[in-house]
């Protein structure tokens, strides 16, 4: 397990520079410009990231409205019965709620539970398991849709939200089998 | 279906904030509240007050995390606009084309947008999330092109987004560090049942919008030939 995370590490750190030197490399090799090319793709990215402004403002205001009224709290107390029922402490349902919302919320829900429970206990091992395996939903298709314009998503929210449910589920009962 | 969730995600708010707030008053001791009138600040004392500066400080976060991106986008957009001159991307096209052609029957088989794509999966698998958001923002660009209703979503956008969000991460390096400072005894234990996790949201993912383009192209069908 240690030398796997030894191996992993090295690669994330050498990806970027192996990357860079790989395709930099062969676009000289195959004769392109690369300076020139560079510059001229680089000049798209301001704007992407003016484009986005939009969406994330909408997306950003909402979200965090939805957290400062405590309707976090509420939908927690609504669904807990349910989620009781599937083996999920009801502890660990606001991080389940949190994580496709936002990022940092969850990392601060995440560190909470661990530092009140443990981190080595078993809602600890949840929270940290839901955090690694999903992403912030909400936020990428903002984001991602921003990009190019796109204000009719159709399903992709709501298709994206429920494999964040399954992996959230199955999250708590993986750590419920290991641990 | 946006339209809905962004709507009472602000209304409910709006409502459960201003609920709580008039509960507080009205259970709160009258004695009490008149020594207190004097020097409460509404906009920290009150729900609904937190609620308001909460959403005119997202809205200038959302400026800056769009102007953040802008540096480590120009840089990635620069490599791939290389990479792509040089044929690069088709390469990569070429390598992963099996897997591809299932999930994207419509997109031509070396298209850059399926270069992008993979660069942006594997991106994520490795936990660089630099570079992860600009490559994904040049796969729909790339799907963008090919999208013959330029105001909707396409099937291939929204797979493509769902194998995003449901991402499987080899290292969750965040949760690994945070573990890791709360004194726990094995931090990286968490490594496989996050990919395991991970991989059944993927698998969920996948098949939700593979069912639902199923049945809207058949649905499709059904129109024309009536």
């Amino acid at each position: 397990m240690d030398s796997l995370k030894i191996i992993l590490d090295w690669l994330s750190i050498l990806a970027i520079p192996l990357i860079l030197f790989l395709f930099l490399g062969y676009g000289y090799y195959k004769k392109v410009k690369v300076y020139e090319a560079f510059v001229e793709g680089a000049k798209e990215g301001f704007d992407v990231g003016v484009k986005i402004i939009p969406f994330l403002v909408a997306m950003l205001v909402a979200i965090a409205m939805f957290r400062a009224s405590g309707a976090l709290d509420v939908l927690t107390y609504i669904l807990s019965p349910i989620t009781r029922l599937i083996g999920m402490p009801s502890e660990v349902l606001p991080m389940a709620l949190m994580r496709p919302l936002s990022g940092s919320g969850s990392i601060g829900v995440m560190t909470e539970l661990m530092k009140t429970h443990g981190p080595d206990s078993l809602i600890g091992f949840m929270a940290s398991t839901m955090f690694g395996s999903t992403e912030t939903t909400f936020y990428v298709v903002a984001v991602y849709f921003g990009a190019i314009n796109i204000r009719n998503t159709r399903y992709a929210l709501p298709a994206g939200l429920l494999a964040d449910a399954a992996g959230l589920i199955t999250a708590v009962y993986v750590c419920r089998l290991l641990f | 279906m946006l339209n809905h969730i962004w709507l009472w995600m602000i209304v409910l708010s709006i409502l459960i904030a201003g609920g709580s707030d008039l509960v507080h008053e009205i259970s709160s001791k009258p004695r009490a509240q008149t020594e207190q009138t004097a020097h409460r600040n509404l906009n920290k004392d009150t729900k609904i007050g937190q609620v308001t500066s909460a959403a005119i400080d997202a809205a200038s976060l959302a400026v800056k995390i769009s102007f953040g991106l802008i540096g480590v986008m120009a840089l990635w957009l620069g490599v791939m606009r290389v990479a792509e001159e040089a044929g690069m991307i088709r390469i990569l096209a070429r390598i992963v084309q099996p897997i591809t052609t299932r999930l994207f029957p419509t997109i031509p088989k070396d298209h850059p947008a399926i270069g992008a794509m993979i660069m942006n999966i594997a991106a994520n698998m490795l936990g660089l999330s630099n570079a992860a958001t600009p490559l994904g923002l040049k796969a729909m660009e790339e799907l963008d092109k090919l999208n013959t209703n330029k105001e909707e979503a396409s099937n291939d956008m929204i797979t493509f987004l769902v194998i995003n969000t449901s991402a499987i991460t080899l290292v969750p390096a965040t949760a690994i560090a945070i573990r890791a400072s709360l004194g726990s005894t094995n931090p990286q234990k968490i490594v496989i049942p996050s990919i395991i996790a991970a991989s059944m949201a993927t698998l969920v993912g996948i098949t939700t919008v593979k069912l639902i383009q199923y049945y809207q192209q058949k649905r499709k069908n059904k129109q024309t030939n009536s």
